[in-house]
């Protein structure tokens, strides 16, 4: 188990916990659009604990000042309606209600605005992980982004509803199977933030982006020396230069690799480490360890030797063999792995022995 | 107007008839408000005891008690069984059925069946729900999200047929209360002479028959499409996702003021009873009943500002959630002008209502947070919203509940409950809450999901407190039971008047007689309490000489 979560730190070598540092109620400010978030919700804030206070203390005096001394205590008779005053303390909450609107639907505008020069990234979420793809085709695990720019993110979704969420940006879109959504920001300083799924989507909701393990037979997530779990989603926003130079190899991660090599890197950066282990234990689906050349037994009670083929056919079109003891719930890959990524993995495959 | 003469001398309901029997065919609204408060009481219970699992499970940061799939549920049946079983039906269907006829002076509702009816249908409707946990619990939320339940392998089409099924309990119960109000109300009270409980009830019951149909026709095309394979909200199938949240919110906002109206409506007669004081606005909080069921059905959007919903309609939905602050408001307000210059009297009851003005208060301040675009972005989906909806919903609900029932459990069994022990619960509750929730805002602030198994380590301090404050809350609900359980074996026995309460119910004897009344009273004043006075012997309020 050591030896595997050894493993998947490598696979990362950057992903220390992002610490989103920021004040008692708001993590750190880290794009252009957090500061007017801040802002209103600190102005409602204060409305809050201002309105709060009158409520409870004119509660406690009264009940402090108007106690009943005996039982036959009756009151004077005393008005009971004033309409003036009545209307009259509606005014503030309305015009309080009309501020907060104003204020709160400018920003909401600017963030659904983008100028026609913002860069575009594609996000991809999927049970459990997310996928962001570049204008140059690359694809990465971590949202790369240049510092101090304007950002639109393209969002769809292979199955059913996520919601990406950077809580350092305030930002939030849900990410809808059928359609794509879209969401604008504008980076700060570089610096490394989380990202969450914030729209309920199964089994390990909690978990989509961070990397997991099996213990003791259920799933935990790797943590690092610290006790920290290791992220496997991180937003890293980066000076241009350093940014366009990550983009550009992410576009070509085998270059120079042996394909042994390759095929590790596909099996770490395309979501099977998610639910496939390689050290015999059993995650979400089985193990690739001494897969190759092995009989496969499946839920229909047939079997098959596992070939090239039957790796692609597994790949392409996962529910069509189920193995036994497994759920058929792996998505397909079909135009997410190309046959040199599957040949690749075949050359890993056959080292896991 | 001349005050109808106490009712004493023949059976009580309690009394009436004996045997298991004479319960399960009884037609009398007091006795299913009885056989509701029983079922809503289970329901809040065994609800409680799933909040209390989830709770215990966040205790650590990773797993601590249970596993993923196994939380999973656990967070969806604490939902479900809430919403759907307990704080839907629980006042209007039980303390509600009780008051209700007995307010107007009548004895019964109007109709009495389909009363009993909606009794059976709910039960039909909760059965249905523990049998999908039986069967395989679902893992959906209680929202049912579309397409994760369109395929998920747990039995959603049995617990959809449940709430499906108890909405249906929910319409009748809805019709009779109208019903009722309109055709049934005594000489002299006319619409603006009522209880103000009654016209919360009424503004509920609107709502309860003309929004709950929605989720009924959304849910049964949720099962149709599970079943039969019709692209509706699939869009494997060709359907719309984001259509369903359309759909559902269109019922369950409204469903939102289904819970909480008519905890508003108990709490003005409790803050009214307990200041000795004819309630202050008294046309204002009329009003803002009836404007919070029309504003309700306008504002379904604002749970859907990051759901890809157009910017065009976000805004209008932000625009429209900011009047229903108006009507909130002036409730609040009017409470604390019937105190003021009051004669107040802190019995356990009312302390639940000073209790709900906190909580409620809370509730409502941070919705404003909610209904700001920008912001909402930024909260939607965390620890803030479960925060905010708990606040309103059971510092809200839950303790007009609370204190509704210390209030009539006199008139209803005739007995006095536990003082001591009501007052350690609405300590324990109060305490509880504040501890199990507040921390929760700043979890979602700082960026905590909800509907999480695991999370970030640094935010486990903040979860502990809520864990160890919902064992607290847990605490106080069951002292809460226990205050008015004890009553019945060693209460004393109640007057027809402990508190001083002017409406129609505190004419009648505690328990009061099978039929209410021999003849159906005249309207009182619902807020005059002159008419009253202390009686050592009874340790209750009889009417003064001069009048009675």
């Amino acid at each position: 188990m050591k030896n595997f979560s050894h493993l998947l730190m490598q696979a990362n070598p950057n992903s220390p916990t992002a610490a989103d540092g920021g004040d008692f109620w708001f993590p750190t400010q880290a794009s252009q659009n957090a500061e007017l978030v801040d802002d209103v919700y600190y102005f409602i804030y204060w409305v809050s604990v201002i309105s709060f206070v009158i409520i409870v203390a004119l509660m406690m005096y009264f009940v402090r000042k108007y106690k009943r001394n005996k039982p036959d205590h009756m009151p004077p008779k005393q008005s009971d309606h004033n309409t003036i005053l009545e209307i009259g303390w509606s005014i503030p909450v309305g015009i309080v209600g009309v501020i907060l609107f104003y204020f709160g639907a400018i920003g909401y505008i600017d963030a659904k605005t983008p100028p026609n020069d913002a860069y575009v990234i594609n996000v991809r979420g999927y049970k459990w992980a997310w996928e962001f793809s570049y204008p140059n085709g690359a694809t990465t695990t971590d949202l790369l982004l240049p510092e101090n720019t304007p950002v639109k993110l393209v969002l769809s979704s292979d199955d059913v509803l996520h919601s990406f969420f950077v809580p350092a940006f305030r930002l939030k879109q849900d990410v809808v199977p059928g359609r794509f959504t879209e969401v604008f920001f504008e980076t700060k300083d570089p610096g490394t933030y989380r990202m969450f799924c914030t729209e309920y989507c199964g089994t390990q909701h909690s978990v989509m982006g961070t990397k997991v393990q099996l213990e003791d037979d259920q799933e935990t997530p790797v943590t690092d020396e610290n006790g920290d779990p290791v992220l496997q989603n991180l937003v890293k926003v980066m000076p241009f230069k350093e940014f366009q130079e990550a983009v550009k190899k992410a576009g070509n991660p085998y270059e120079g690799l042996e394909p042994v090599a390759a095929g590790q890197l596909v099996y770490q950066s395309k979501g099977c480490m998610g639910c496939h282990s390689i050290d015999g234990s059993k995650l979400v689906g089985p193990s690739f360890k001494g897969l190759w050349g092995a009989e496969r037994k499946f839920a229909d009670g047939s079997s098959e030797v596992a070939d090239e083929n039957y790796v692609r056919n597994s790949i392409l079109n996962p529910k069509g063999q189920v193995v036994a003891g497994y759920n058929p719930v792996m998505p397909t890959y079909q135009g997410k792995l190309s046959d040199q990524e599957i040949q690749y993995v075949i050359a890993y495959f056959k080292t896991l022995k | 107007m001349s005050a109808p003469a106490v009712e004493v001398g023949h059976t009580d309901y309690l009394k009436h008839a004996k045997g298991l029997l004479s319960w399960l065919y009884t037609l009398d609204h007091k006795r299913i408000g009885v056989m509701y408060l029983i079922v809503t009481s289970v329901s809040l219970l065994l609800g409680g005891v799933f909040a209390l699992l989830v709770r215990a499970e966040l205790f650590t940061a990773g797993p601590t008690i249970m596993e993923h799939d196994t939380y999973n549920r656990m967070f969806t049946l604490h939902g479900a069984v809430m919403v759907f079983l307990f704080i839907i039906p629980s006042i209007p269907a039980a303390l509600g059925n009780f008051v209700l006829p007995i307010q107007l002076g009548v004895k019964d509702v109007a109709f009495p069946r389909l009363n009993l009816a909606s009794f059976y249908i709910w039960i039909l409707g909760a059965a249905f729900l523990m049998w999908s946990m039986y069967d395989s619990a679902i893992d959906t939320g209680w929202t049912f999200y579309t397409p994760y339940s369109s395929d998920s392998a747990t039995a959603v089409s049995s617990a959809v047929m449940g709430v499906f099924i108890l909405g249906f309990s929910s319409i009748f119960t809805g019709i009779n209360f109208i019903a009722t109000i309109n055709k049934m109300r005594p000489k002299g009270m006319s619409f603006f002479k009522m209880p103000l409980l009654l016209w919360a009830l009424y503004a509920t019951a609107l709502i309860q028959v003309l929004a709950t149909p929605i989720l009924a026709i959304t849910l049964l095309l949720l099962t149709l499409e599970r079943v039969m394979g019709l692209g509706i909200f699939d869009p494997a199938l060709g359907g719309d996702p984001v259509l369903f949240q359309h759909f559902f919110w269109f019922y369950s906002h409204p469903a939102v003021y289904i819970m909480v109206l008519p905890a508003m409506g108990v709490i003005s007669e409790l803050i009214a009873t307990f200041s000795r004081k004819r309630i202050f606005g008294y046309s204002f909080i009329a009003f803002s009943s009836m404007a919070i069921a029309f504003l309700g059905f306008l504002v379904w959007g604002h749970h859907m500002f990051t759901s890809g919903q157009s910017k065009t309609a976000s805004i209008i939905f932000s625009a429209l959630t900011f009047t229903v602050a108006i009507p909130s408001a002036i409730k609040v307000f009017n409470w604390l002008a019937t105190m003021k210059g009051g004669a107040i009297w802190l019995t356990t009851p009312m302390l639940y209502a000073l209790s709900f003005i906190w909580l409620f208060s809370i509730g409502g301040l941070t919705g404003m947070f909610l209904g700001t675009l920008n912001v909402d972005v930024h909260l939607h989906d965390t620890y803030f919203v479960v925060a905010h909806f708990h606040y309103v919903m059971v510092g809200g609900t839950l303790m007009a509940l609370f204190g509704g029932m210390y209030y009539w459990w006199p008139k209803i069994f005739g007995r006095m409950p536990n003082d001591k022990i009501g007052r350690v619960s609405v300590l324990l509750t109060f305490i509880g809450f504040n501890v199990t929730f507040f921390p929760q805002f700043i979890l979602g602030s700082r960026g905590m999901p909800r509907r999480y198994y695991s999370y970030l380590p640094e935010f486990q301090e903040l979860h502990q407190i809520s864990t160890v404050g919902a064992f607290i809350l847990g605490l106080g609900i069951l002292c809460a039971f226990a205050g008015v359980l004890v009553a019945l074996k060693s209460g004393k026995k109640a007057p027809a008047n402990p508190w001083g309460g002017n409406t129609l119910e505190w004419y009648c004897s505690s328990p009061p007689p099978h039929e209410n009344f021999k003849v159906q009273p005249e309207a009182t004043d619902p807020y005059d309490f002159s008419g009253w006075k202390w009686d050592k012997r009874t340790e209750g309020y009889v009417r003064k000489a001069s009048e009675a």
